[in-house]
């Protein structure tokens, strides 16, 4: 932003003894004073006089300059009159020089100084093991509040359930759809052309049934509900936390628990694997358009050999995955909107630690799985 | 800075009117603020007032009437002029309105930084200054707001409003929430900061020691309109019920017994 013209302010040494004060002495007219004040020099043992009668506004930033000027000459040896000044201008620089002295008089706060190398490794890694201790007692609640639910059903919140499955599922099914139909067209499309040197055309069923009901359609399922769904757990407890409204429920009797937690969890335990299904059906669709028009294999004889390529064994890893995930996502989440604390930017970065820390949790179940399954021969 | 008494008022606000849908909050309010004085605006909820300071402070615009503050009308007020006002006036929000993501020292440097070509180095210390003149230890500028308790937030909040010398300073329920002592605290900081500064003051408050203490004016706000104006002990002579009601309910303070 341009600044209002105003006459700066400005000091000038007409002779060593004398400095002439004059223009704006405030925030906006004080810009680059600074240097002029280290110009000015007075040889020490000596008196000079200040005129101030010039001087046609003064604010705080003024006088604080002012004042600080006044201070230096004095250190440096020289006795300063400062004459001219408007009353209410005196008096305000009376003001600073009581707030300087009274600054002197008291030991400045111990700087703060920014951690070592070391310590910073230190405090990092003591906070990871925190968080990770945090979030192991978090499973552990859930666990028992999940346990508690189940034995006594009537106090499971059904209409929270219902309504997070419409939120995080129905309503996610277009961009689910949409993202693995165009996965099942790319898998597709990236193997046509080597399959075709083979002569191999009718394994791109393999290709796209295998890959997609196994790994793709579960993955990029959790995936986009961890961003959709995963996110909006966290900034919504985050944002509650910060407002009371976790504490007014503790006050109230209420268990956050019951009422936030675990409807969300059992909620996307249902809708995640639903929504792997549907990822399933587009994906393969997908594949199977491409495979028409790129391999010239039509769609009875793709669905044929799908039958044959995909035992159920593969379909049912793929969607067993799935509510795996859907516990990681929702705990992940929630957790995160727990440990908000403070204000807004705490919320962003809860919600934020919340997405990255579920996918990445997604991702090592998933090659833990991968692992499992292939020690298990399935 | 400090300005000649001449007799413009700051605030000038003429047959203004307001209205949410069917709900009117103001219809044909007068009201006129002087220099240099500490102005309450006082009234049951839902009266207005707050409504009546946001419109003051270009938060929200009136249906109909003119609001002139600082010799300008808010009505047709350029984009740079309304800037240049906006760095004239300072306001204290009910709730702090500090910024969480920066430090108390960093909020109060905040409008020096963005508004005046000033070296990092003596913004930090005009901070430092503003946060003592408000009554804070300098530990408590290292803090972020979310750290501070309620009575800490608002002398932050005031001590930004004062960071480029407003000549008028705007403060939503400056006691609203806080112990005796520092309401008493902040009676006192109004006083001082008014004498200090030739500042003009207009406060929303509902707080009877702040108003016999320090106003030097108050205006009753009751059905869209003020009701009475004057100082307290002229107040408490008036005979309007919305007047009557803040002196004679059962929290009111007769006149009779100022501290």
């Amino acid at each position: 932003m341009k600044p209002m013209s105003v006459e700066p302010a400005a000091i000038v040494q007409p002779t060593p003894q004398d400095l002439a004060l004059s223009g704006r002495w405030t925030a906006r007219g004080i810009g680059g004073i600074e240097r002029q004040l280290e110009s000015v020099r007075v040889p020490a043992k000596t008196e000079a006089l200040a005129d101030g009668a010039r001087i046609e506004a003064l604010d705080t930033a003024g006088a604080w300059v002012l004042q600080k000027l006044l201070l230096r000459l004095r250190d440096e040896g020289t006795v300063v009159t400062l004459r001219g000044l408007r009353p209410e201008f005196a008096r305000l620089l009376e003001v600073v020089a009581q707030h300087i002295a009274e600054q002197a008089a008291r030991p400045a706060p111990a700087a703060r100084q920014p951690p070592a190398a070391l310590e910073r490794i230190g405090r990092s890694s003591g906070l990871a093991f925190e968080q990770t201790v945090a979030l192991l007692s978090f499973l552990g609640e859930c666990g028992l509040a999940l346990a508690g639910s189940i034995a006594h059903p009537v106090r499971l919140r059904w209409r929270p359930i219902l309504f997070n499955i419409r939120s995080a599922g129905f309503d996610a099914l277009p961009i689910v759809g949409l993202l693995s139909f165009l996965l099942g067209v790319v898998v597709a499309y990236q193997g046509a052309d080597q399959l075709r040197q083979y002569g191999a055309n009718i394994f791109v069923v393999d290709l796209v049934g295998l890959s997609m009901l196994r790994e793709f359609a579960p993955l990029i399922t959790a995936i986009i509900i961890a961003g959709r769904s995963g996110s909006a757990y966290a900034a919504q407890i985050g944002t509650m936390s910060v407002t009371e409204e976790i504490d007014a429920m503790r006050t109230l009797g209420i268990a956050p628990l019951d009422l936030l937690v675990l409807p969300k969890i059992l909620a996307l335990v249902v809708a995640l694997p639903l929504l792997t299904v549907f990822a399933d059906v587009l994906g393969v669709l997908g594949g199977m358009i491409m495979a028409r028009a790129q391999l010239g294999v039509g769609f009875d004889e793709f669905l044929d050999r799908l039958v044959n390529a995909v035992s159920m064994t593969s379909y049912l890893v793929g969607i067993g995955k799935a509510p795996v995930f859907a516990a990681i996502i929702a705990v992940v989440g929630c957790f995160q909107g727990f440990r908000t604390k403070g204000g807004a930017d705490s919320v962003g970065r809860q919600t934020t630690r919340a997405v990255v820390q579920s996918i990445f949790f997604v991702i090592v179940a998933d090659a833990l799985f991968s692992i499992a399954f292939s020690a298990l021969d399935l | 800075m400090h300005h000649a008494l001449n007799e413009e008022p700051v605030i000038e606000i003429s047959r203004v009117s307001t209205r949410f849908g069917d709900h009117v909050v103001h219809s044909d309010l007068d009201l006129e603020v002087r220099r240099n004085e500490i102005f309450a605006l006082v009234g049951g909820s839902g009266s207005g007032k707050s409504t009546l300071l946001r419109e003051m402070i270009l938060l929200q615009r009136p249906d109909s009437g003119t609001i002139r503050v600082l010799g300008e009308d808010l009505r047709s007020l350029a984009e740079d002029r309304a800037l240049a006002l906006r760095e004239r006036w300072g306001v204290m929000f009910q709730h702090g309105g500090l910024f969480g993501s920066l430090t108390v020292n960093e909020n109060i440097g905040l409008p020096l930084r963005e508004h005046t070509g000033l070296e990092d180095g003596l913004i930090d210390e005009i901070a430092a200054w503003k946060l003592a003149m408000a009554g804070l230890a300098p530990e408590a500028g290292a803090q972020y707001p979310s750290e501070l308790s309620g009575g800490m937030m608002k002398r932050a909040s005031l001590a930004r409003a004062m960071a480029l010398d407003p000549e008028l300073l705007f403060l939503d329920e400056p006691t609203a929430g806080l112990d005796p002592d520092s309401a008493g605290g902040v009676d006192e900081l109004v006083r001082k900061l008014r004498d200090l500064f030739g500042l003009t003051i207009v406060m929303i408050t509902h707080d009877l020691d702040l108003l016999w203490q320090v106003a030097d004016r108050v205006a009753v706000l009751a059905q869209g309109k003020v009701q009475g104006i004057g100082s307290m002990s002229e107040l408490s002579r008036m005979a309007h019920p919305a007047i009557r009601k803040f002196f004679d309910g059962p929290r009111g303070r007769a006149p009779s017994k100022p501290k």
